[in-house]
């Protein structure tokens, strides 16, 4: 399979030219194919967040180059960054950041109305079917402050999934989640996989949800440490 | 290139910090309403004192030459010269026909009126009073004062031996219209003239003091025989009349004399109050664009987050910038929509409740479309220069922090 996604030697340190400078990821090399469905785990403070943030292009690698469908994203502008991000990368965070001042259905348009991709009828109609898939079919209208953190959490997702993007990053998207819900946002990321072909990078803490994943790639102390394919 | 988006989140965001939208949006409106309310007023007073001043007075006054000054240099007789100024002997204006004439064809200038004034006694078997005989043309000194305007009883009517007066002098004497007054002058003829006139100038020195008569007689009363005092003119630009008299006293070599000249200390405390009205004007300003823009920085701070999401989702800084700017563009259009509506409101409340010591209107309430226009423009470019430093600020944000906090 062609890679969707490469890291070559990525490095990534803070504080840079002060005292307190420190290197948090050490030369990370990580391939994902088309379609995957992956797992980053490790313990706290080891980087993934910041990995998942660099993967993302919401902030540079200190060295180290970042292949995305193909396009390396050294010396391009943020401009151009910025694009390639909204159009490429879905993201779903730990705690969901929907807008409060949108309704459910305006939040997962948002992507679309930001690029300007599909005119407002077929946005609206596509955000409808995303929101019917994540079984939201009833909360169109309602504001995020009226939903539970699920439901939340499910908008995040149909609102990543927007523009079809190849490659949706999650840091813990259950992390704030009872196990029941929990649960059921990690089988419908299974199903969207599975149905769209729509590639999975996953931060969680959950090892049983990790061993459910295709691929796993454990962080400790800024290294990578094994990595399985099953 | 649309604009949807930034529009979109504009509004929204505004709608969201209801507060303080409303706040700011008042500021703005308050500010728009005080400006306009203040120039607007002080525009149309302006315009009023200015004409109810200009409305008896000529713009321009063409006298003689001052003979003194040319003697002073000429010869030793300054004591004669001094003794045959104190003796009050009117001059005239030589060849004034021929002065008369250029003034006419002068661009600029639209009414020109000869007069022969001079001072004389006004008596009844009553009373004696000093009064200024005023030898006119009617056609033509109509022209530059309009008094009929002013007259308050009878016709404004100088022919024959008619004569109109002040209702001053009318009332110091004793007398009415169709009675007679005797003139006399300097060395003692008499003239009967018969009242069909009284004026009110809104002048008291005047009402006491002005005695019309026809040209001719004024000419033999004052004993200048076919000669005038004075050229009275009216200008069509009020403001350049100034200009204009000291063109025509260059081209004459006689006194020439605007009314920006005789009325300075007006024009002074004119331009006094205009410079004062800036100054009000320029803090007005400034007070609410400090307002826009610490408003908007506690939005941006507060919309932190938002940002955040918006540019992960692929939201560039220029979309991110125009969104603020555009509420400071909202806030400055939309506060001066409203500033204008409410400036009017206090202009009309103003014109009713304030009036005229006559109880005629001082001031009618209406709105200069240029100063609203000029406000209006001035209102948007504030609020979107207000908002270019939060805006900056929102666009630069890092978004990884915004998401991380
Ligand atoms: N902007 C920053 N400046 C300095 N240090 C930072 C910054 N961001 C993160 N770090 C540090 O980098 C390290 C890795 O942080 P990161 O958030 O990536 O860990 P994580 O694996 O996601 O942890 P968690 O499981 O708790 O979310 C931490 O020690 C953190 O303090
Ligand atoms: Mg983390």
């Amino acid at each position: 399979m062609n890679p969707i996604l490469q890291l070559k030697q990525i490095r990534k340190s803070y504080n840079i030219g002060t005292s307190i400078e420190t290197e948090i990821l050490h030369g990370i090399d990580i391939e994902l194919s088309a379609g995957s469905f992956s797992a980053l785990t490790g313990p706290s403070g080891s980087g993934k967040s910041t990995l998942l943030n660099i993967i993302g292009l919401l902030e540079p690698p200190t060295s180290g180059e970042l292949v995305i469908s193909g396009k390396s994203t050294q010396n391009i502008s943020d401009d151009q960054l910025t694009k390639l991000r909204g159009l490429n990368i879905g993201f779903v965070f730990q705690f969901h950041h929907l807008l409060p001042a949108f309704n459910a259905l305006e939040n997962v348009m948002m992507p679309s109305i930001i690029h300007q991709q599909l005119e407002k009828n077929k946005a609206e109609r596509r955000a409808q079917q995303l929101l019917n898939a994540v079984g939201l079919a009833s909360a169109t209208q309602k504001k995020p402050n009226e939903l539970s953190g699920g439901m939340q959490q499910r908008v995040a997702i149909a609102r990543a999934l927007m523009l079809n993007p190849p490659l949706v990053l999650a840091d813990e998207p259950t992390g704030n989640l009872d196990t029941h819900s929990a649960d059921d946002i990690f089988k419908l990321l299974e199903r969207i996989n599975q149905t769209e072909g729509i590639s999975f990078l996953i931060v969680t803490h959950d090892m049983k949800l990790a061993q459910r994943c295709s691929s796993r790639f454990h962080l400790v102390d800024g290294c990578l440490s094994q990595s399985f394919e099953t | 290139m649309s604009l949807a988006f930034e529009w979109l989140l504009a509004i929204r965001f505004l709608k969201e910090g209801r507060m303080q939208s409303w706040l700011i949006l008042a500021g703005v409106t308050g500010g728009v309403a005080i400006i306009i309310f203040l120039t607007q007023l002080i525009n149309q007073l302006q315009g009023t004192i200015i004409d109810r001043v200009l409305s008896s007075q000529a713009h321009i006054v063409m006298r003689p030459a001052e003979e003194v000054v040319l003697r002073l240099n000429q010869s030793e007789t300054l004591t004669a010269a001094l003794i045959q100024q104190r003796g009050q002997r009117l001059r005239s204006i030589d060849q004034w026909e021929s002065f008369a004439q250029l003034a006419r064809t002068t661009p600029g200038i639209k009414a020109v009126s000869p007069l022969a004034t001079g001072p004389v006694f006004a008596r009844n078997n009553l009373a004696s009073k000093s009064v200024v005989l005023m030898g006119i043309v009617p056609e033509d000194y109509l022209k530059v004062v309009d008094m009929n305007r002013y007259l308050v009883k009878g016709r404004f009517d100088v022919s024959s031996e008619q004569t109109v007066i002040g209702t001053e002098l009318a009332k110091d004497l004793g007398v009415g219209l169709g009675d007679r007054i005797q003139i006399v002058n300097e060395v003692g003829v008499v003239q009967n003239l018969t009242i069909v006139g009284l004026f009110d100038i809104n002048n008291k020195d005047l009402n006491k003091r002005w005695v019309f008569t026809q040209l001719r007689l004024a000419q033999s009363l004052l004993n200048i025989p076919g000669g005038v005092s004075s050229i009275d003119l009216t200008v069509h630009d009020l403001f350049g009349a100034k200009l204009l008299a000291q063109r025509l006293s260059k081209q004459t070599g006689l006194l020439v004399e605007s009314w920006m000249e005789t009325n300075s200390g007006l024009l002074n405390a004119l331009s006094n109050q205009t410079v004062t009205n800036s100054l009000i004007r320029v803090f007005v300003v400034i007070i609410v664009a400090l307002g826009i823009a610490s408003v908007l920085v506690v939005s941006v701070v507060q919309k932190q987050k938002e940002i955040g999401i918006l540019r992960a989702m692929g939201a560039t800084q220029q979309q991110v910038l125009r969104i603020f700017l555009m509420q400071g563009a909202l806030f400055g259009s939309l506060g001066s929509l409203m500033g204008v509506s409410l400036a009017f409101g206090l202009l009309t409340l103003f014109a009713t409740v304030y009036k005229s010591p006559d109880g005629s209107m001082m001031f009618t309430a209406q709105l200069d479309p240029n100063l609203v226009v000029m406000a209006s423009i001035v209102a948007m470019l504030v609020g979107i220069l207000a908002a270019l430093l939060p805006a900056r600020r929102a666009a630069r944000m890092d978004p990884v922090q915004a998401i991380r906090s």
